[in-house]
């Protein structure tokens, strides 16, 4: 089975993000970049599968600048491997990188694309289901568990509810969850041979694909201050706080 | 052109997130409702202000059927909305992809008929925007909106399509509870790692009863097993928007901050006064909450607060 995952290059997420003051967006010149959370427990999924018996081939995509072949040399360490980095220094939508693995997934034919369930910049959480609508594949969102057993895929995925397990036959499109698994850290001389694995840097426009935004974004402002609060000495003094405001609730 | 609006259903009654999405949705047109579940959540439906019509489906539960549903209704209607659920999350950009449209998902706040204020970077910005497009597909962050008004007696469409899904439904794992909807609730009690065990949890689900709150836990409190994973509050978790909501024992970690940050007052009970909860809470009281919960849910009681 040949998998392809892919895997986004976003502000690191314990990185503290500044709104520039022009109100234009948000500041990521010389903030550290990484891969994005949801994308690692892709990556693992799938060397899991690898590592099972169960997955023959790793290709791992990226799309964006110049810069996002350090998430792909990640991926690579990881054990994903070869990388396709499909380059833009365009700011694309979610439908357009959608758009774009579809032709990566028309190329590759693989049995499985995983992807995270959302990227920790934008929070869209829409490329996996995207992807899946137009590429005509089934989907499993917010993957907690995977298994497969031949062609048929058994997911359990994290709902609102609980939990909930569905299956789906192959070909089909996996969005992973953090309680997929743990992602592992790659060890130097991982890191070190994944810079020999083949990595095909493939310009957007190659693709044929419309990447106009569709949406005008006017402004990014942070979000309103709390005002200053205040400390109380005693469970007592709670409470007392407490019933004051539930009283408040049940008067509106 | 309307608005064709998917309801929220849990365990096959009307979620109390429709309420919601439909107040959100009534400001951008007259609403259709569509009920894919059974006949009793369609009346409940009807009864919401704002809903002219409800569409009655044969009950379909996966994504794939859901958007082939919606998009076979689609072109009656400018706009297509549905609450940020797991199911709206799940269902509406594979919706979207089908019909051409970029999405715009985890609305907050309704500016124009497309003009729109959404969270990024786990809500530590906000992003407005103008949707260009000729049609929009829309989802609406439930806990950011005030229920709609009951009352109302929309007519039942009942609609005749059997809609296939390539996925199939296995088995649902429902987290057994009687305590309210955490998405919801007006008042939340939230636990962190430092409640130490599942049975530490207790002392927050003690002091929840005495206020008929809902619960939630961070990322860490779930992943140490203390709580189920639909109890997680933050970025990844559920997004909430209580007028109250009781922080116990959680440092405040960005990504769990993301989930809070509607809350229209936060109250830490904390043994580090230094914590960022702290920082960002309304009234903090500082100390060992094993001394404090058993005194506050006491008190509570004591005084006849049942929520």
């Amino acid at each position: 089975m040949k998998i392809l995952v892919a895997v986004k290059r976003v502000v690191d997420h314990n990185v503290r993000i500044r709104v520039r003051p022009d109100g234009s967006g948000v500041e990521t010149n010389g903030v550290r970049m990484s891969m994005n959370p949801f994308c690692k427990h892709a990556v693992e999924a799938a060397v899991q599968l690898a590592e099972a018996g169960q997955a023959s081939e790793i290709v791992v995509v990226s799309i964006g600048p110049k810069a996002s072949n350090d998430v792909i040399l990640t991926a690579l360490a990881m054990g994903a491997h070869r990388g396709i980095l499909v380059e833009t220094d365009a700011a694309l939508e979610t439908l357009a990188i959608a758009k774009l693995l579809a032709k990566v997934v028309d190329e590759e034919q693989p049995d499985l694309v995983l992807l995270g369930k959302q990227a920790v910049d934008d929070d869209s959480n829409h490329v996996g289901q995207m992807l899946a609508a137009l590429t005509n594949r089934p989907q499993a969102t917010f993957a907690s568990e995977i298994k497969l057993d031949g062609h048929t895929l058994e997911v359990t995925r994290e709902v609102d509810y609980g939990r909930e397990t569905i299956d789906l036959a192959l070909p089909a499109i996996v969005t992973a969850d953090l309680r997929l698994n743990t992602p592992r850290n790659a060890a130097l001389p991982m890191v070190m041979k994944a810079r020999s694995k083949p990595l095909a840097v493939r310009p957007a426009a190659e693709f044929g694909v419309d990447l106009t935004p569709r949406l005008v974004v006017e402004s990014v402002a942070p979000p309103a201050e709390r005002a200053a609060g205040t400390t109380v000495a005693s469970a007592i003094d709670l409470a007392d706080i407490i019933v004051a405001d539930v009283n408040e609730m049940e008067a509106i | 052109m309307g608005v064709l609006v998917l309801a929220e259903l849990d365990n096959g009654t009307l979620s109390p997130a429709t309420a919601r999405v439909v107040a959100a949705a009534a400001k951008l047109g007259a609403i259709d409702l569509l009920v894919a579940g059974p006949r009793a959540a369609a009346e409940a439906g009807a009864t919401l202000a704002g809903v002219a019509k409800v569409i009655l489906a044969t009950e379909t539960v996966l994504a794939d059927g859901l958007a082939n549903l919606l998009a076979g209704l689609a072109p009656g209607y400018e706009h297509i909305a549905a609450a940020a659920s797991t199911t709206g999350k799940d269902v509406m950009p594979r919706l979207a992809a089908q019909l051409d449209i970029q999405p715009v998902t985890d609305i907050v706040a309704i500016l124009g008929a497309n003009r729109f204020t959404r969270p990024i970077y786990a809500g530590n910005a906000l992003q407005t925007l103008t949707d260009a497009q000729a049609r929009h597909v829309l989802t609406f962050r439930a806990s950011a909106f005030r229920p709609a008004a009951g009352g109302n007696a929309a007519p039942i469409e009942t609609l005749d399509a059997t809609v296939a899904s390539a996925a199939r439904f296995i088995a649902a794992h429902r987290t057994e509870s009687d305590i309210p909807d955490l998405a919801t609730a007006q008042i939340v009690v939230g636990g962190g790692v430092s409640v130490g065990s599942a049975e530490g949890f207790k002392l927050i689900e003690a002091l929840g009863r005495s206020l008929g709150a809902a619960i939630g836990a961070t990322r860490a409190a779930v992943d140490a097993g203390y709580a189920p994973n639909d109890w997680q509050v933050g970025q990844t978790g559920k997004i909430i928007a209580p007028d109250l909501y009781i922080a116990v024992g959680i440092s405040g970690a960005l990504q769990h901050i993301a989930g809070i940050q509607g809350a229209k007052k936060i109250i830490a009970i904390n043994t580090d006064a230094e914590a960022p909860i702290v920082k960002i809470a309304d009234v903090a009281l500082i100390g060992d909450l094993f001394d404090i919960l058993p005194q506050l849910t006491a008190e509570l009681e004591k005084r006849g607060l049942k929520g």
